[in-house]
């Protein structure tokens, strides 16, 4: 069902770019479908990294809420980072990835969905759970707003950039931690306007500072970020 | 042919000259006694007279002196990855081998340049701010650059194939050098929402020339330091990768 769907665009003659991007994007969504632990497995990974914090540091509610935005956003960022590594794997070892690089198509539109398929499967879960894990770490409730936003336009920034790192390694057998090692410093900027946004959220300062340049951030990734990507694609099958 | 003639006359000669691991093995081997003694001359003068002309500073005392390490250190640090990219670039593009090998000698003398530069920041803070290591802005930019540094470096060593992993790691190297703005502005500004203008040690004060002359000396010095010592990584690259060709062999058969 799979192949059928990844054929499909190289058959015909010319499909548009957005026929191109449907199409990939329908295939990797139905795949990510299919398998749900692949799903689930960040989203329990980014409660229990959140249950790992009262139990270590303090479960005194007043100390927790002060560091409740940075927590929850290192969270969503270790979460997103361990969902990194299969990105490209499986289809690498099935030649899937091998026929996308060779098909007509621009290559960057097949990035691009995949990138946004991982997002919709861990970024946007993330997002949508974001409030569970404010509220077991005690976030103000001023804060839930700044949280959810900040996290809807900087997670798609993390998925863009691990991707990155993910085409690197996709070759290689010890992918896991090497990946981290390559993205982590470059996830510093996301970290930063995204922590500090629910921070100003809390406080009762205006936000949207912090949002045009997590914004900024994403327009920035969406243009460059699929080039890398690519590049980093071809690099790493033909080698 | 003709467009190739017109892209030579624009392109000067040696660059394509830089390309043969021969040549760039035979020109190094030139240029390296001169960098080396020119850099050990300065290094030396400069550090005499960092340590025993120059005046100390009338609030730090002596301590101000790892000053004469510590920003020529971080300043080549920071090069140190113009060049790694730029080079990575080069690589990529007219796909030559000899700049894939300049890029492989830079990740590890910029990283423990960076290293340097964190280590003398370190005892330098100690006595001028009371604590081995503050969340300041510069002292984190630089910790990042050399988490950059390491990402490039243990990607390159996963890699077996040579020329795979020059790509691969260039084009790391090429999104670092995009994002290396980017952190560096959000770790100030985030610096400066925590704790607002604490120190203002770091922006350099008005010295005088007593003071930043032998910095000037002491900076070229490590900028030639820093040219044989990517000569001398450069060359074993070569001899290694171009083990197998005959002028390698012939090399090593005349010694």
């Amino acid at each position: 069902m799979s192949k059928m769907a990844t054929n499909e665009p190289a058959r015909r003659r010319g499909p548009s770019a957005v026929g191109v991007f449907r199409a990939a994007l329908k295939r990797d969504l139905l795949l990510a479908f299919r398998s749900k632990s692949d799903l689930v497995n960040p989203l329990i990974f980014f409660l229990m990294v959140a249950t790992l914090f009262p139990l270590g540091v303090s479960p005194e509610p007043g100390f927790l809420a002060l560091l409740a935005p940075g927590l929850v956003w290192v969270a969503a960022l270790l979460a997103t980072l361990l969902s990194m590594d299969s990105l490209f794997r499986a289809d690498f070892e099935d030649g899937t990835l091998e026929q996308a690089l060779l098909s007509p198509q621009p290559l960057i539109l097949i990035v691009l969905a995949r990138v946004l398929a991982h997002w919709i499967m861990t970024g946007l879960p993330l997002t949508l759970m974001a409030p569970l894990l404010g509220l077991m770490l005690f976030l103000p409730a001023d804060g839930m707003g700044g949280l959810m936003l900040s996290l809807l336009l900087g997670t798609p920034t993390l998925s863009l950039i691990g991707a990155i790192g993910a085409a690197l390694t996709v070759g290689l057998r010890k992918g896991g931690v090497l990946i981290s090692l390559l993205v982590l410093p470059l996830y510093i900027p996301v970290l930063i306007f995204g922590s500090g946004a629910v921070q100003a959220a809390v406080t009762g300062l205006p936000l949207a500072g912090y949002l045009a340049l997590l914004g900024a951030m994403l327009a920035l990734g969406v243009v460059l970020a699929p080039l890398a990507i690519g590049a980093a694609l071809r690099i790493s099958v033909s080698g | 042919m003709a467009k190739n003639k017109t892209e030579k006359n624009w392109m000067p000669r040696w660059f394509y000259q830089l390309a043969s691991p021969r040549w760039c093995y035979d020109i190094t081997g030139k240029l390296l006694p001169a960098f080396s003694v020119l850099a050990l001359l300065l290094l030396l003068g400069g550090t005499v007279w960092a340590l025993l002309f120059a005046p100390a500073d009338y609030q730090q005392g002596n301590s101000f002196r790892i000053i004469y390490i510590h920003v020529p250190s971080a300043i080549l640090a920071q090069s140190c990855y113009m060049m790694m990219a730029l080079a990575g670039a080069i690589g990529l593009i007219w796909k030559m081998k000899v700049a894939d090998m300049v890029a492989k000698a830079c990740a590890p003398l910029g990283a423990s340049l960076a290293l340097l530069a964190l280590a003398t920041g370190a005892i330098w803070g100690k006595p001028t701010w009371g604590s081995w290591w503050v969340w300041d802005a510069r002292l984190t930019s630089m910790l990042i650059l050399l988490f950059l540094y390491l990402g490039v470096m243990a990607l390159h060593s996963a890699i077996e194939n040579d020329s795979t992993a020059a790509q691969s790691t260039a084009v790391l190297a090429l999104v670092g050098l995009v994002n290396i703005p980017i952190i560096k502005y959000s770790v100030e500004w985030w610096n400066t929402l925590h704790q607002p203008a604490t120190f203002k040690l770091t922006e350099k004060p008005a010295m005088p020339a007593e003071m930043w002359l032998p910095l000037l000396v002491m900076l070229v010095g490590f900028y030639c330091f820093f040219a044989v010592s990517l000569m001398l990584r450069l060359r074993h690259e070569i001899l290694r990768r171009e083990r197998r060709s005959s002028w390698v062999q012939a090399l090593v058969e005349s010694r």
